[in-house]
């Protein structure tokens, strides 16, 4: 099994060493523009919101969690 | 040098690195990029429902994938499963130990986890064939206690932990398939990826972690919060993480650019955020507060466009449905409230 690690067990220097090594995996990763990510991002937003209902409410009546008044639910 | 020294002064070279490379990519911020959007509108939300039942604390709740149905964990020592639209208790099962601090409710319905001070992860089979609910695996492993669970299948689970680690499980065999170390400090929440590859983690060493779930490896770590990390999601389309922290604050990281994007934060607001869920869309950030409020955050302008006021103690546990409809809390006052 792959990364059996007590972390009670590990020393200082295994733990320094586990964040050098995690460090050198992550200096390399390629990195998008947050230009990019941003306009993403916003029409990701734009794109859902119409059919968001916290957004846009619902109508009483449409509305499944609407107060049952009166009557009997059976189920 | 001694190694401790030599290995400490590598690691600070690279982070360096990092945050350089961060920088050169940082060519405009999300305030500036949004400047032109309009602020959404203020968002009045209503306790539809009550779901009283539980006699102590809530520490955690989770929907179902149906839409209607949830689970909630209680230190009364038990694990309802609610019929939202009716109130209605589908199960109610006793657990063994009463210090649960999380659960969760699989995908398929058959099945749901819960854990905290006994340090195991217990699932239960919901769809037994007498009908009774049982316990149908312990998983075991943890040192510390299970702070957050979540369902990749019938078949496996993820846990996070106050042991540091975060651990893959075969539900079938009950044991650990992979164990995810690398923070150092107790990993308080963890949220999968609507692809199910990868999975974050949140912790109290201040940082949030991006693991790849099949390759075993940590990807990127987030750092900007200045306390423990309590709640953690993905926003709905997967490429961005939010994060909630002791610090007051939330934050907005996207992956692609391996940095924060915005701080969720107003100078009024000083205690801890405990739990968060983004609506369907992710325009809205529902974050529920130490001060037994829920804040609702417009995520692109990062104003607060509204507040769920309802609970008479902290607000821990928050959850939006997947059709979007509605919006669960969780509180120690012992009640949940379904709002939209």
């Amino acid at each position: 099994m792959p990364g059996v690690i007590n972390m009670d067990e590990l020393t200082d220097v295994d733990k320094a060493k586990m964040e050098r090594d995690q460090k050198k995996i992550e200096v390399k990763l390629e990195r998008w523009l947050t230009s990019k990510c941003c306009t993403e991002f916003m029409e990701a937003v734009q794109a859902g919101v119409e059919d968001d209902t916290l957004v846009k409410g619902i109508a009483e009546d449409k509305n499944p969690f609407k107060e049952l008044k009166g009557g009997c639910v059976v189920c | 040098m001694g190694e401790m020294e030599e290995l400490r002064k590598e690691a600070d070279n690279l982070k360096d690195q990092i945050t350089e490379a961060r920088k050169v990519v940082q060519d405009t911020t999300l305030q500036e990029a949004v400047a032109g959007t309009t602020l959404v509108g203020r968002v009045q939300l209503k306790t539809r429902k009550t779901l009283r039942g539980h006699l102590a604390k809530i520490y955690a709740m989770h929907w179902g994938t149906d839409t209607k149905l949830c689970v909630s964990a209680s230190q009364d020592g038990k694990l309802i499963v609610w019929d939202t639209l009716t109130t209605n208790k589908v199960n109610a099962i006793p657990l063994k130990s009463s210090w649960v601090m999380t659960c969760a409710y699989a995908p398929s319905g058959n099945m749901v986890a819960c854990g905290g001070l006994d340090n195991m992860c217990s699932i239960y089979n919901l769809k037994g064939k007498d009908g009774n609910v049982k316990v149908m695996r312990e998983l075991a492993a943890h040192t510390g206690y299970l702070s957050c669970c979540r369902f990749l299948s019938d078949s496996e689970i993820i846990t996070s932990s106050g042991d540091c680690t975060c651990i893959l499980w075969d539900i079938e065999t009950g044991t650990e398939k992979t164990i995810f170390a690398g923070h150092l400090g107790d990993c308080m929440s963890l949220a999968v990826s609507p692809d199910f590859k990868m999975f974050i983690s949140g912790a109290c060493d201040f940082t949030a972690k991006l693991w790849d779930i099949r390759e075993a490896t940590c990807r990127q770590t987030f750092s900007g919060h200045e306390s423990d990390i309590n709640a953690i999601g993905f926003f709905p389309n997967g490429n961005a993480v939010i994060t909630g922290s002791d610090d007051a604050t939330c934050k907005l990281y996207d992956l692609r650019a391996d940095q924060e994007l915005i701080t969720y934060q107003d100078s009024g607001i000083m205690c801890g955020v405990t739990s968060l869920a983004p609506s369907l869309s992710g325009r809205l950030l529902l974050a529920g507060y130490d001060d037994f409020n829920v804040n609702i955050w417009d995520m692109l302008k990062a104003e607060r466009v509204g507040v769920l006021a309802g609970h008479d103690n902290r607000v821990s546990c928050i959850g939006v449905s997947s059709d979007g409809m509605a919006c669960c809390t969780g509180s120690w006052d012992s009640f949940l409230k379904i709002w939209n």
